[in-house]
């Protein structure tokens, strides 16, 4: 029997998820440095209810998604939990508290059992207070059992396929009892036949009354499986709908629905020769049958969504992870790359997507990260670096491209994004590349040096530079492209030409 | 995004005005003043104005000063090397045994003695070399961390020197070979290679290419750097400058046994860090290093002056160690926070 103060209370928190959802959360906003990752965002999950977050690549979502399992704290805004405003101050807390996350990346212990996975942290203890492994096996089997998975609780982790170890999360995070369940990604590794049953479970989470908020960049995912679904973009909040009301092509509008600035000063200039051609470029489990070409002065736009493995194909070209299988011509002549020096050779320049962990030398200073490439190849003599020269060249680089620095000694930790983005830039053109291939070459810097970059990739173009543009931004693809590659999942699902091309084409390109 | 935190970010900053190392040599500084206070306080006499003492111990850190030029740069590019005491060790027996006198009668090779001085030289050098392309294949190649691999051929390369005349000394060199040990030559040789790898360091494109792989590995082989090889270069360098000090060290004592070197690589590395080179790779320079060698020098000259007992001074020098380490972590911390 409860007491009526007790029922009352229990009435009035069931008052408020009806009215709030399990999860509200408002006014959420979060700055990284020299990034607004979310705006002013809100979000409400009704119990038992499927609920899609969709958005292009860096809308926000998985920002979002580690504040509410406490990874990340807002800046400003507030979380409601069953009505009650909460502070979700790390992990542990955000599941204590009865949110789950199942993370895109696995987080299991390989070399522990299926069972111990499961229940760290809590499991049964036998008198002597030591683990009760036949106890905790006995629970598996039963959790297993409401989930329909069939797996050995004692089977060890590591030998398990991708796909099984994706539902032992799943169990795992059902396992806590809790409230919300946040799935990013859960199909990426999982086969057809594999993703049904995943539905199949999540069908029946919801019957029970959980909250399940799930990413996804698939479109017929949505459908099948979602209620609801809430758009971000560019860190703002879009909408939420029913979605029995809308239609794809609603869905794709709200994602990229936004206006194209002309920061974008894209000049038409001559495109000559094909001088790359890639034929079949192919890594098993990455990426399949590649096949484009590329011509002097022309801007190669390519674009995809997170998955979508445009990076590794950048990265299999200049040889960082090289294909297994496929072809390489430069100027109509095979090429093996198996290094980026063999790429650098053929004249190709690499701009990673990651500046600080496959770019900048931080404890370096400005000159010596721009000299990094240049050295490896000339202005050696005898082993001594001809420091005069390259000092003179990377000055003048620097100078051209308006790198803000009090001085070129100065260590490279200490500048902007922007700035340390020009310096790499400067690194790659003082090796004069006849290719060059750029990975979000505006990723995280400001809105001037964003410019200024867009301006060097067209005159680079108009010096007929090759170019390969890889971006996430659908603007910057559609405003410096001549043409434009778009891959889904390892393969090239289409090209566009710049006449044709909008954001919507992309997209449905893009997330199939 | 708005524009003011755009013009926040790019606006200049004040930068450091000199070279990292002039705060290492103040500390220096700093640290033989006070023993030469402590020194009028307890002694009566002063510390630094002792030709005699200075001459004791610059001669009492110079050999491990040679080991650690080369950590440094193992250092720089990342990684660590754990072996270098074994080398001197084994160096000091294999070269010795080629260096032997005629006039002794139980020579390890009796038909090899009175051989020139540059033939027990090269062979030493040529083991080290042996050691290092071990260290350095396996940390290029089988991707094992610094720290395991040269902790595997730290305990076997001692365990050959031991086996290599079944724990029997070995002595009784020529003068030629004795000579490489013999007044100031060990401060001798640490100036030069001190120097040598300063400039190697600074100005040409090894030393260049060390401090890219340091800084970031990654980043570095995109930029065209064959990783891998440059790194068994490294551990090679590294290996034969400590088979020079086992030389040095067999010669300056004209004899060799398994157990020299012992522990020397930790005094290495603490000369590294307490120079200023950066645990985490990419900072750092063999001047600092040398100042850090001559701050260790000034410590335990000190305390020996002083007449602090012997089982304080090495308790201290483990405090000294990891209270430079911490200073290096909570530089870079601070370093991460501000950027």
């Amino acid at each position: 029997m409860v007491s009526p103060r007790t029922a009352a209370a229990i009435d009035r928190v069931q008052a408020a998820i009806d009215r709030d959802g399990v999860l509200s959360i408002s006014g959420i906003r979060k700055e990284f440095p020299g990034v607004l990752a979310l705006d002013d965002v809100q979000l409400r999950i009704r119990p038992g209810t499927v609920h899609a977050l969709m958005g292009e690549n860096g809308a926000g979502k998985s920002t979002l998604m580690k504040i509410i399992a406490g990874v990340y704290q807002p800046d400003a805004g507030e979380i409601r939990l069953r009505g009650q405003v909460v502070a979700l101050k790390s992990p542990l807390d955000a599941l204590d508290q009865g949110i789950s996350m199942i993370h895109q990346e696995l987080a299991l212990m390989n070399w522990m059992t299926v069972a111990e996975n499961i229940w760290i942290r809590r499991e049964p203890k036998n008198r002597l207070g030591l683990i009760d492994h036949a106890e905790m096996a006995r629970m598996t089997a039963d959790l297993f059992a409401r989930l329909n998975i069939r797996l050995d609780p004692r089977a060890q982790v590591s030998e398990l396929t991708v796909a099984q170890k994706q539902m032992v999360e799943i169990a795992k995070a059902v396992s806590h009892n809790s409230d919300v369940l946040i799935m990013d990604e859960p199909t990426s590794a999982l086969t057809e036949r594999e993703v049904d049953h995943l539905f199949a479970i999540i069908r029946d989470l919801r019957q029970r009354g959980i909250g399940i908020v799930y990413i996804t960049h698939k479109m017929n995912e949505l459908f099948e499986i979602a209620d609801e679904f809430t758009v971000f973009r560019d860190g703002k909040y879009v909408g939420t709908h029913n979605a029995k009301n809308v239609t794809r092509d609603d869905i794709i509008r709200m994602m990229v629905g936004r206006e194209i600035t002309n920061m974008f000063p894209k000049v038409d200039c001559p495109i000559g020769d094909t001088i790359l051609e890639v034929r079949n470029l192919t890594l098993p489990g990455v990426f399949h049958d590649v096949s484009f070409t590329l011509r002097r002065g022309e801007i190669l736009g390519l674009a995809g969504l997170v998955g979508s493995k445009r990076s590794n194909v950048a990265e299999a070209l200049f040889g960082v992870t090289p294909a297994e299988s496929g072809e390489i011509l430069i100027d109509g002549t095979p090429v093996q790359i198996k290094s980026p020096a063999q790429a650098m050779a053929h004249g190709m320049a690499f701009l990673t997507e990651d500046r600080k962990e496959t770019g900048c030398f931080l404890t370096l200073d400005c000159l010596e990260n721009i000299q990094s490439a240049l050295i490896t190849r000339s202005h050696v003599k005898n082993g001594f670096v001809r420091q005069a020269e390259v000092n003179k060249l990377a000055e003048d680089m620097a100078r051209t491209l308006r790198v803000k620095t009090p001085n070129l000694q100065e260590t490279v930790e200490n500048l902007s994004g922007g700035n340390q983005q020009k310096l790499l830039i400067a690194r790659w053109l003082l090796t004069k590349p006849r290719i060059l291939i750029l990975d979000e070459p505006t990723r995280g810097i400001d809105v001037g040096a964003k410019s200024e970059i867009h301006r060097l990739i067209t005159e680079l173009a108009a010096q007929g530079v090759a170019v390969l543009m890889i971006s996430s931004e659908l603007p910057e693809v559609l405003g410096m492209s001549d043409r434009i590659m778009v891959m889904h999942e390892g393969h090239v699902s289409g090209f566009l030409d710049r006449a044709e091309a909008d954001q919507v084409k992309i997209m449905s390109l893009a997330a199939k | 995004m708005s524009s003011q935190d755009i013009t926040a970010r790019t606006a200049p900053r004040t930068q450091r005005k000199w070279p990292a190392e002039v705060n290492i040599l103040l500390v220096l500084i700093g640290i033989a003043l006070v023993f030469e206070i402590l020194g009028w306080i307890f002694q009566g006499q002063s510390f630094l104005f002792s030709w005699n003492r200075l001459k004791i111990m610059i001669l009492q850190v110079s050999v491990i000063g040679i080991i650690a030029v080369g950590v440094t740069q193992v250092i720089i590019s990342g990684g660590i090397d754990l072996s270098s005491g074994s080398v001197v060790g084994a160096v000091a027996m294999v070269a010795m045994s080629f260096a032997q006198v005629s006039t002794y009668a139980r020579a390890v090779y009796p038909a090899l003695t009175d051989l020139p001085m540059i033939v027990p030289l090269l062979i030493g050098l040529g083991f080290g070399a042996i050691v290092g392309l071990i260290n350095g294949w396996l940390i290029a190649y089988t991707k094992i961390p610094p720290f395991i691999a040269t902790l595997g051929t730290m305990v076997t390369v001692r365990g050959f020197a031991k086996w290599y005349t079944k724990g029997q000394p070995i002595s009784f060199p020529t003068e030629g070979f004795a000579w490489i040990g013999s007044g100031m030559m060990p401060v001798v040789i640490f100036i030069l290679v001190a120097a040598i790898f300063h400039v190697a360091m600074k100005y040409t494109r090894y030393g260049k290419f060390t401090y890219a792989i340091g800084a970031n590995a990654q980043a570095a082989r995109v930029s065209g750097i064959d990783v891998e090889r440059h790194l068994v270069k490294v551990y090679v360098i590294a290996a034969m400058l400590a088979a020079l000090a086992g030389m040095v060290v067999a010669a300056r004592g004209q004899t060799a046994q398994a157990g020299m070197g012992l522990a020397y690589e930790l005094d290495a590395i603490a000369m590294a860090v307490i120079g200023g080179v950066s645990l985490q790779g990419g900072r750092g320079s063999v001047l600092g290093t040398a100042i850090g060698m001559v701050i260790f020098g000034v410590i335990i000259s000190g305390f020996t002056f002083l007449r602090l007992d012997a089982y304080y001074q090495e308790m201290i020098k483990g405090a000294i160690v990891v209270a430079a380490v911490v200073a290096d972590v909570h530089r870079q911390r601070k370093r991460r926070k501000t950027s």
